[in-house]
C-alpha cells in the first residue's frame, strides 16, 4: 500500500493537479451552495471541461473535487438559509438552521466544516484499506459474475429507492437499459433501434441524458416554484467561528461513529449520502441522553455534526464500488463512470494494476481536497456565502445555458440540444409523478457493460447454462431477485393486514 | 388514473414497440454466420422487453402505498417540525396551478429557439440573446445591467471554451 501511496503522491502532487483539486473544490462549493443544483448536475456540467483536459488522472481529480465540494457547499446553504442545495445535506438543516437563527451561524459553519473534513478524511483512509482488498477479490470474477454483480447492483438501487418506489425504480432502470441499447452495439456493428435516424447511430450521449435528467428538471422547478430558491441571505452576520474545547469533545465521538457508518452506507449501491445523513442523524438522536436528545432539532451541535460527517464519508464510500468493480452505486458515480469511459479508463479491478497512478492519485487528492475545503470553508465562508444573493433572474438563465453548453460542446451538434430539451420535459413529468431518475441514468451507463458481460458469458457457455454452472453467478442472481421481491412482498402483507383491520372495524 | 399510472401505461406500450422491433425486425438482417452465435444482437433487448412489460404491468396495476415524500420522512425523523406547514420547497403535482408553469414553458421555447439559432446567428449573438431573453422572461427589468452581464459572461465563456478547452464554437453569424 505504501508503494501505492507514493505513486499517488507523485501523480497528484504536481502543480497542475493541485490546481485542479483547488479549482474543483471551489467550483463545487460555489455551485453546490446554489439551491437546486445537486452534485450530479454540477459534475455533468463539468464533464466537458474534464474531458477537455485529456489526462484521466487530472480529470478524475477535478471531478471528485467538484463532488465533495458540492456536498460541502450544500451544507452552507442548509445552515444559512434552510435551503439545502443538495439532498444529502437536508439533514444538516435540521440543527444547522436553528443554530444560525440563534446567532451561531459561524459556529455552525465551523462544526459543519470540521465534521465534513473528518468524515471525508476517515472515508479516504477506509477507501485506501478496503478498495485494494475488494479489487483483488474482484479479479477472480468472470464475465458471468460481473453480469450477475451488475444485476445485483441495479436491483439494489431499486430496492433502496424507498417504500412503494421499488417498482417505479425498476421501471426506470429498465428504461435506462433500453435506451442504452440504442445505436451501434459492441456485439456487432449492427445499428439497433435507430429507426433510420442518423443522429441516433452512435446512441444517446450520456452527458445530454445526465443534464436532461437532473439539471434541467431542477432548473424548471426553480422557475415554477420560487419558494425553492429562498432569497435574502444574511451574509453579513457570520461572526465568531470558534468552538470551545468542551464542544469539540462532545462532537468528536459523534463524528467518529458517523464517519464509519456513513462510509459503509456509501459503499452499498443505491444508498449514498442522503440515506447516510438521515440515518446518521436518527441514530445519534436515539442514542443521545436526556437533555441532549431534546436539543436535537433546536440547534444541537451533535445533530449538526452527525449528518455532515456521514454524508462526506458516504461520498467517499461510493467510490469503492466504482473504483474496484466499475459498478456505480449512485447517480453521481454513474456520471463519473461515464466520464472515465470517455477518457479511455475502464474502472474495475484491473484499474489498480493497469493504471495504479489514476487510482492512487484520486485517493491522495481526496486528502488534499478535504484540506482545501477546510481552509476554503473556514475563513472565506462569509465571502463565499455572498453568491447566495445572486438574483434568480440571472441565476436560472445561466443554469440553463450551462446545461445546454455541456451537451453541445461534447457533440458540436445542435440536434443534441433538441434531444436535451425533449428529454428534459419527459424527466420533469417523471419527477412530477414521483419516478426516481437516478436509476434510469445508472441503467443507461451500465447497459453496455451489462450486455457485454452477458454476451461473453453466453458465448463461453454456449447458452444460458452459465447461470446454473457457476454457483456464484446463481447466488448473486438469486440475491438480486430477493432484493426486489422482498420489499414488495412485505408491503403486500402490510397492506393486507391494514385492510383486515379496516374491515373488522 | 393518476399520472404515475399513465406513465406506466405508456411505458408498457413502449416496451411492446421495442419488443416488436427486437423480436420481429432485427433477426432477418443478421448474416448467417452470426446466426450460429449463441447470442444475437436482439437477445438482450428481447429479455429487456419482457422484463419491462412485467414491471410496467406491476406498477400499472399494483397497489398504491400511502405517499411518503422525502420531506415527510425527514419530518418523521424530526417530530419537532411535524406540526409545521408543508414544505414549500417540495414539488407536488397537486399544486401545479400555483406554479409558474408558463414561465417554464417559455424558457423551454427559448431553449429550442437557441438550439435552432445557434448555428445561423453564431455563438456570441445567440448566447447573449438567450441570456437576456431568459432574464426578461423571469421578470428582470434592469436591461442595461442584464445585457452587460450577458455580454461579459458570453465573451469569457467563449474565450475559455475556445482557447482553454480548444473546442471550436463558431462565434459569428453565418453570413459574416
Amino acid at each position: 500500500m505504501l508503494e501505492g501511496i507514493l505513486i499517488g503522491l507523485s501523480a497528484a502532487v504536481t502543480p497542475f493537479n493541485l490546481m485542479m483539486v483547488v479549482f474543483g473544490c471551489v467550483i463545487g462549493t460555489l455551485i453546490g451552495m446554489l439551491p437546486g443544483l445537486g452534485p450530479m448536475s454540477i459534475i455533468a456540467i463539468m464533464i466537458p471541461v474534464a474531458i477537455g483536459l485529456g489526462d484521466p488522472t487530472a480529470a478524475l481529480i477535478l471531478l471528485s473535487g467538484v463532488y465533495y465540494g458540492a456536498i460541502f457547499g450544500g451544507s452552507t446553504s442548509s445552515i444559512l438559509l434552510n435551503a439545502p442545495g443538495v439532498a444529502g445535506t437536508v439533514a444538516t438543516s435540521f440543527d444547522g438552521y436553528p443554530m444560525a437563527r440563534k446567532g451561531q451561524a459561524g459556529k455552525a459553519l465551523t462544526i459543519a466544516a470540521i465534521a465534513s473534513f473528518a468524515g471525508g478524511t476517515i472515508g479516504a483512509i477506509l477507501l485506501m484499506i478496503f478498495a485494494p482488498a475488494l479489487s483483488s477479490v474482484a479479479l477472480l470474477f468472470h464475465s458471468a459474475e460481473y453480469f450477475a454483480l451488475m444485476v445485483v447492483g441495479l436491483s439494489a438501487i431499486a430496492a433502496f429507492a424507498g417504500t412503494g418506489q421499488v417498482g417505479k425504480a425498476l421501471m426506470m432502470t429498465i428504461l435506462g437499459l433500453m435506451m442504452g441499447t440504442v445505436g451501434e452495439g459492441a456485439l456487432s456493428n449492427m445499428p439497433r433501434f435507430t429507426f433510420g435516424v442518423m443522429e441516433l447511430q452512435s446512441g444517446f450521449s450520456f452527458i445530454t441524458l445526465a443534464m436532461a435528467m437532473f439539471a434541467l428538471p431542477e432548473a424548471m422547478f426553480l422557475v415554477m416554484n420560487p419558494a425553492r430558491s429562498t432569497q435574502g441571505a444574511d451574509g453579513g452576520k457570520i461572526t465568531n467561528l470558534r468552538i470551545t474545547r468542551q464542544e469539540a469533545r462532545t462532537i468528536a465521538p459523534v463524528i467518529g461513529r458517523q464517519s464509519l457508518q456513513g462510509f459503509f452506507i456509501g459503499v452499498l449501491p443505491g444508498a449514498g449520502a442522503t440515506i447516510a445523513s438521515f440515518l446518521g442523524y436518527a441514530v445519534e438522536r436515539n442514542i443521545a441522553k436526556g437533555d441532549e436528545q431534546k436539543e436535537f432539532g433546536k440547534g444541537s451541535i451533535k445533530g449538526l455534526a452527525a449528518p455532515e460527517a456521514a454524508n462526506n464519508a458516504a461520498c467517499t464510500g461510493s467510490f469503492v464500488p466504482l473504483l474496484t468493480l466499475g459498478i456505480p452505486g449512485s447517480g453521481t458515480t454513474a456520471i463519473l463512470l461515464g466520464a472515465l469511459i470517455a477518457l479511455n479508463v475502464t474502472p474495475g479491478p484491473r484499474l489498480m494494476t493497469d493504471q495504479p497512478e489514476v487510482f492512487w492519485a484520486v485517493i491522495i487528492s481526496m486528502y488534499i481536497g478535504n484540506l482545501v475545503l477546510l481552509i476554503l470553508n473556514l475563513p472565506l465562508i462569509p465571502y463565499i456565502a455572498k453568491i447566495l444573493t445572486v438574483p434568480r433572474t440571472y441565476l436560472i438563465p445561466f443554469i440553463l445555458f450551462f446545461t445546454m453548453m455541456g451537451s453541445y460542446i461534447g457533440q458540436n451538434n445542435s440536434t443534441e440540444l433538441l434531444i436535451l430539451v425533449g428529454f428534459g420535459v419527459v424527466a420533469t413529468i417523471l419527477r412530477f409523478a414521483d419516478y426516481p431518475l437516478a436509476p434510469l441514468l445508472i441503467g443507461f451507463i451500465l447497459g453496455t457493460m451489462l450486455e457485454d458481460n452477458f454476451a461473453r458469458a453466453m458465448q463461453l457457455y454456449r447458452g444460458f447454462s452459465f447461470i446454473t454452472e457457476r454457483p456464484m453467478t446463481l447466488g448473486l442472481l438469486v440475491l438480486a431477485a430477493l432484493l426486489v421481491i422482498l420489499p414488495s412482498y412485505r408491503r403486500l402483507r402490510a397492506n393486507k393486514r391494514a385492510q383486515g383491520v379496516a374491515d373488522g372495524d | 388514473m393518476a399520472l404515475d399510472r399513465w406513465i406506466a401505461l405508456i411505458f408498457v406500450a413502449l416496451c411492446f414497440v421495442y419488443g416488436y422491433a427486437a423480436f420481429f425486425t432485427m433477426d432477418q438482417l443478421l448474416p448467417p454466420i452470426l446466426q450460429r452465435n449463441p447470442i444475437w444482437p436482439s437477445t438482450f433487448p428481447k429479455i429487456l422487453a419482457i422484463c419491462g412489460v412485467i414491471v410496467g404491468l406491476v406498477v400499472l396495476f399494483g397497489s398504491k402505498p400511502p405517499k411518503v415524500d422525502a420531506a415527510a420522512k425527514a419530518r418523521g425523523l424530526d417530530p419537532l417540525e411535524a406540526d409545521e406547514a408543508p414544505d414549500d420547497a417540495v414539488i407536488d403535482l397537486k399544486r401545479l396551478g400555483d406554479y409558474n408553469v408558463w414561465q417554464a414553458v417559455a424558457l423551454l421555447v427559448a431553449m429550442v429557439a437557441y438550439a435552432l439559432l445557434l448555428r445561423p446567428l453564431g455563438f456570441l449573438l445567440a448566447t447573449v440573446a438567450f441570456l437576456v431573453a431568459g432574464g426578461a422572461l423571469l421578470g428582470e427589468r434592469k436591461f442595461h445591467i442584464m445585457i452587460l452581464v450577458a455580454v461579459i459572461a458570453t465573451g469569457v465563456i467563449w474565450y475559455l471554451v475556445q482557447e482553454v478547452l480548444g473546442i471550436f464554437l463558431s462565434p459569428l453569424p453565418r453570413f459574416m
